[in-house]
């Protein structure tokens, strides 16, 4: 019997603590995780670059669905915890599901902190701290408009160059004289302050906010002085607060946070607590690389064993704002027994103070240049005598020794044990060992092996420098990534390389662009079948042994080997001869389950692959044929009901689904296609999270695109407006064709338009009418090929080896 | 001495594919990669059950269809940075016939 382990709350430090469990013991708990984010665990860390646009969700994601799916565990999102009964061992969600625990984990995080102003409620009054925060404040900057932000610590400026980058004028109000002055001395701060003024962000420090004006929604900032600054969004970021009123509810010891002994465990030696919200040694931290040291020891724990203890730690400072170096780590107060080595270059707008007490550094500001932070901090943690190098100390690592180095040959030199990510707790030596052990060449191989540079990212160039020292000519950061091992070619040569050279077969790809297996691999071969069908219609061959299995037998292979079916109902409409012929299927295979599917369908759950073209027989027979529910093709076109029966219908919407799905079924795609219809903008077929959507108005037909709704939540983008059906289906047509021309194998609609970006799709299938044209020409013409039902194919005998076995044997005749 | 079945022909299975010869209990993959090799594995992946016959064909491996892990054909041991491994059976092949070992295929069953 498994123990049962429950955390509450999905953040970085449990998932990290998680993944340490797994290490060492893989099945010693049954998991369940409540998390009051509808979502996995991300990197919060990189919420600034996502707000700014740097990156996207699915950029931060660490653990995505299938890493839960994997490891058993039982992950309710949007559930947040209200009750934590100790006496039954039993917690409750919101929603009323409860999960009873041998051990618990309390990972609630922080909340921010909101100063009680009045107006603090009004609408447009936002916090930083989750992703929902990150969409509401991009959501306001699409209106432009004035943001001000309240707080000039780390997180208020991130949000402040963020709001910044996505259109908005800002104003920063810090209650201080100097911005961060937590982590910067007065100088640092100044430097800084004068960098985001020229950026164009207003700095008002000694600001103390009075009042938020605003009626329906804010309007102005009052302060104290009497100083109005308007404003359309308010972003508060003066700090964070432990989130323990969980743990105080259920009669923990709270004092700021959780009050946890070394061992993380809380009063309650069943229950621990974790990360922001806990209390350790009278000290609750909130930076990546202490709470995840702390997770290591919750691991360890829970893995019996019973030394692991926290130890306080010392942690360094970064500003992620593009453009600004910033670093500081230590104590940087002035005071009678320390000594302060300070460097300043104003025209470089360099400044660099190192504190020292006893000759052994405590503290160092660092602006403008940080490549030296991670040596000082080291020398910090190591307490090393720093009067054999005291005359060039400040210049830096690279001028030790007498000779100026240059950066490689400096962290050629850092010693193994140096730290190179402060995040995870890397240093050097696991780095250039996993390089030379693995043969690792790329970042993202480090990453993979290390988890180095892995959380925050501001250790890549250091991480990058170990590459290149190590590896010398081997290393090429701009290389392209490659499409599988067996090539060095990525997605977009080979398919360049399959036109140019007039590639019609995979053997003939591999030999001509030399590969480097003798007939590739299971990631290569699929996506060399898909690009050869797509480019040579008509000539190539399709492979069907370099197919995964459900396109191979068309049908979806099942976690217990049975098949699901489920059969095309034009723009989900169906009738009742095509209901009975499903249900006399169901009831003559003994199929144990139908179920209704998202894309107006009927799945048949459960189907025994030998059974499966008997069933495709019957499904044919009433007129039905396959819904390529399996493919990397055209899926569905949903639709609603429209002016056939809706009130409100602008347009013909069921017909219009209807016939784009007669004329695209069968396309193969590089990913999965999934359209919609709905007859009016109230889009109840919810074509605005589609691959392709439409929206019928009254002058005609709105087309969106690069949608998406299942790891990723995004709306679709406004592609044009077409007046007529014929019009909408060209443009929806020649669409689809520029995205399997572009797209790579496996790329979903929404991330191909990012990739190549939304001017060149329009300037190829809405401005460019002739072009328009000839996409909407190839595909027709790649279809006289494709629209084969592959069912009744393989009714038809295609394929008969997939679906018998090729000897069977019962049990022996007994001889006894 | 060893008594051998014939299972069937090497024409039987698709190149870069495989088959399955039901026994008492359960199945055995029989793969035919694109040198006209024949393998004889256990259709089960050691990690979730995978049926490894409808796996992709590659070189003298195949990748389970579910999660992705990359067996050897001839030794059975899993490849990559995964580990584990099938159990293997010797196969005869003779003008283009395929044999499976007849006590073998019995204890297959267990």
């Amino acid at each position: 019997m498994k123990e049962k382990l429950v955390i509450i709350g999905n953040g970085m430090a449990p998932g990290r603590a998680l993944e340490k469990l797994f290490e060492t013991g893989p099945s010693r708990y049954s998991v369940t995780i409540f998390n009051a984010e509808p979502r996995v665990n991300y990197d919060r860390i990189m919420l600034s670059p996502v707000l700014s646009g740097e990156k996207s969700f699915e950029d931060i994601i660490i653990h995505g669905d299938g890493w839960y799916i994997e490891h058993g565990i039982m992950l309710y999102k949007g559930h947040r915890i209200v009750e934590i009964d100790r006496e039954k061992r039993m917690v409750r969600s919101e929603q009323g599901a409860t999960a009873e625990y041998d051990k618990l984990i309390i990972a609630t995080g922080s909340v921010p902190f909101i100063i009680p102003v009045p107006g603090h409620k009004l609408p447009g009054v936002l916090s930083y701290r989750d992703l929902d925060d990150v969409h509401a404040m991009m959501l306001a900057a699409k209106g432009r408009g004035h943001a001000v932000v309240i707080g000039g610590g780390l997180l208020g400026l991130e949000a402040a160059a963020g709001l910044l980058n996505q259109g908005m004028s800002v104003t920063v109000l810090h209650v201080n004289p100097t911005l961060m002055e937590r982590q910067l001395d007065p100088a640092a701060g100044y430097l800084l302050q004068r960098e985001l003024e020229r950026r164009g962000i207003e700095v008002i420090t000694k600001a103390n906010t009075k009042e938020i004006i605003g009626g329906s929604r804010v309007e102005a900032v009052l302060l104290d002085d009497g100083r109005r600054i308007s404003a359309d969004l308010v972003v508060m970021a003066v700090g964070i607060r432990p989130n323990a009123a969980l743990g105080k509810e259920a009669g923990l010891a709270v004092n700021r946070g959780i009050v946890v002994n070394d061992q993380m465990q809380t009063s309650d030696p069943a229950i621990y607590a974790l990360g922001e919200c806990a209390e350790v040694g009278g000290t609750c931290y909130g930076l990546v690389a202490p709470l995840y040291s702390q997770a290591n020891i919750v691991a360890a724990h829970l893995s019996g064993d019973s030394k692991a203890a926290f130890v306080p730690q010392y942690t360094a400072t970064r500003l992620k704002v593009t453009g600004i170096d910033l670093y500081s780590v230590g104590d940087f107060a002035e005071g009678e027994d320390r000594e302060e080595i300070v460097l300043r270059d104003a025209t470089a707008g360099v400044y660099k103070r190192v504190i020292l007490r006893d000759d052994r550094i405590i503290g160092a500001v660092l602006y403008g240049d940080t490549a030296d932070g991670p040596w000082f901090f080291d020398m910090l943690k190591n307490g090393t005598d720093t009067r054999p190098m005291r005359d060039t100390l400040i210049f830096g690592q690279a001028y030790q020794g007498g000779t100026p180095l240059d950066p490689m040959a400096a962290v050629a030199a850092l010693p193994d044990e140096a730290e190179i990510c402060g995040c995870n707790g890397v240093c050097k030596g696991k780095i250039t060992d996993a390089i030379t052990g693995k043969g690792l060449t790329t970042l993202d191989g480090v990453r993979a092996h290390t988890k180095a540079s892995a959380s925050c990212g501001s250790c890549t160039g250091l991480v990058e420098q170990l590459l290149r020292a190590t590896l010398g000519d081997g290393y090429n950061p701009a290389a392209v990534q490659p499409m599988c091992p067996c090539t060095d070619y990525g997605h977009d040569d080979v398919r360049r390389l399959i036109v140019a050279k007039s590639l019609k077969s995979i053997p003939a790809v591999m030999q001509e662009l030399e590969w480097k297996t003798s007939c590739g691999c299971a990631k290569c071969r699929p996506a060399l079948n898909y690009y050869l069908v797509a480019d040579w219609p008509g000539e190539y061959e399709d492979d069907g042994q370099s197919r995964f299995i459900n396109e191979r037998v068309h049908a979806n292979i099942q976690k217990d080997g049975t098949y699901s079916v489920v059969p095309r109902m034009w723009g989900g409409m169906t009738n009742p001869k095509e209901l009975r012929a499903i249900a006399d299927v169901a009831d003559k295979f003994a199929i144990p389950a139908v179920k209704v599917t998202g894309g107006q369908r009927i799945d048949l759950l459960g189907v025994k692959k030998e059974d499966l073209p008997a069933v495709w027989a019957d499904l044919n027979a009433a007129g039905m044929v396959s819904g390529a529910a399996y493919a990397k093709g055209l899926r569905t076109v949903k639709t609603c009901v429209g002016s056939d029966w809706c009130r409100f219908g602008t347009q013909d919407s069921t017909g219009l689904g209807i016939r784009i799905e007669k004329f695209m079924w069968g396309a193969w795609t590089p990913a999965k296609l999934k359209l919609a219809v709905s007859g009016c903008p109230r889009n109840c077929a919810e074509a605005t999270c589609k691959d392709i959507g439409v929206i019928c108005v009254d002058s005609g037909y709105d087309i969106h695109f690069a949608g998406a709704a299942g790891l990723d939540i995004k709306g679709t983008e406004l592609l044009c407006h077409a007046d007529t059906e014929d019009e909408a289906l060209e443009i929806i047509v020649a669409l689809t064709q520029l995205y399997r021309e572009q797209g790579r194998y496996l790329e979903r609609i929404y991330k191909w338009a990012k990739r190549v970006g939304t001017p060149s799709i329009l300037a190829n299938v809405v401005t460019d009418r002739e072009k328009r044209r000839h996409y909407y020409e190839r595909f027709v013409y790649s279809q006289t090929f494709a629209q084969v039902d592959p069912w009744e194919e393989r009714v038809n005998g295609k394929d008969a080896h997939e679906f018998a076995a090729m000897a069977e044997f019962g049990l022996p005749v007994a001889a006894e | 001495m060893t008594d051998w079945i014939e299972i069937g022909t090497v024409q039987a299975i698709p190149r870069r594919g495989a088959r399955c010869v039901s026994v008492p209990g359960g199945k055995i993959a029989v793969f035919r990669t694109q040198e006209d090799q024949i393998f004889a594995i256990e259709n089960r992946c050691p990690h979730r059950n995978g049926p490894l016959s409808e796996g992709i064909v590659h070189g003298g491996s195949v990748t389970c269809p579910l999660h992705n892990w990359v067996f050897d054909l001839a030794t059975g041991k899993a490849l990559g940075a995964d580990e584990g491994e099938v159990r293997t059976y010797p196969i005869d092949v003779v003008d283009g016939r395929i044999f499976l070992a007849a006590d073998l295929v019995a204890v297959a069953a267990e």
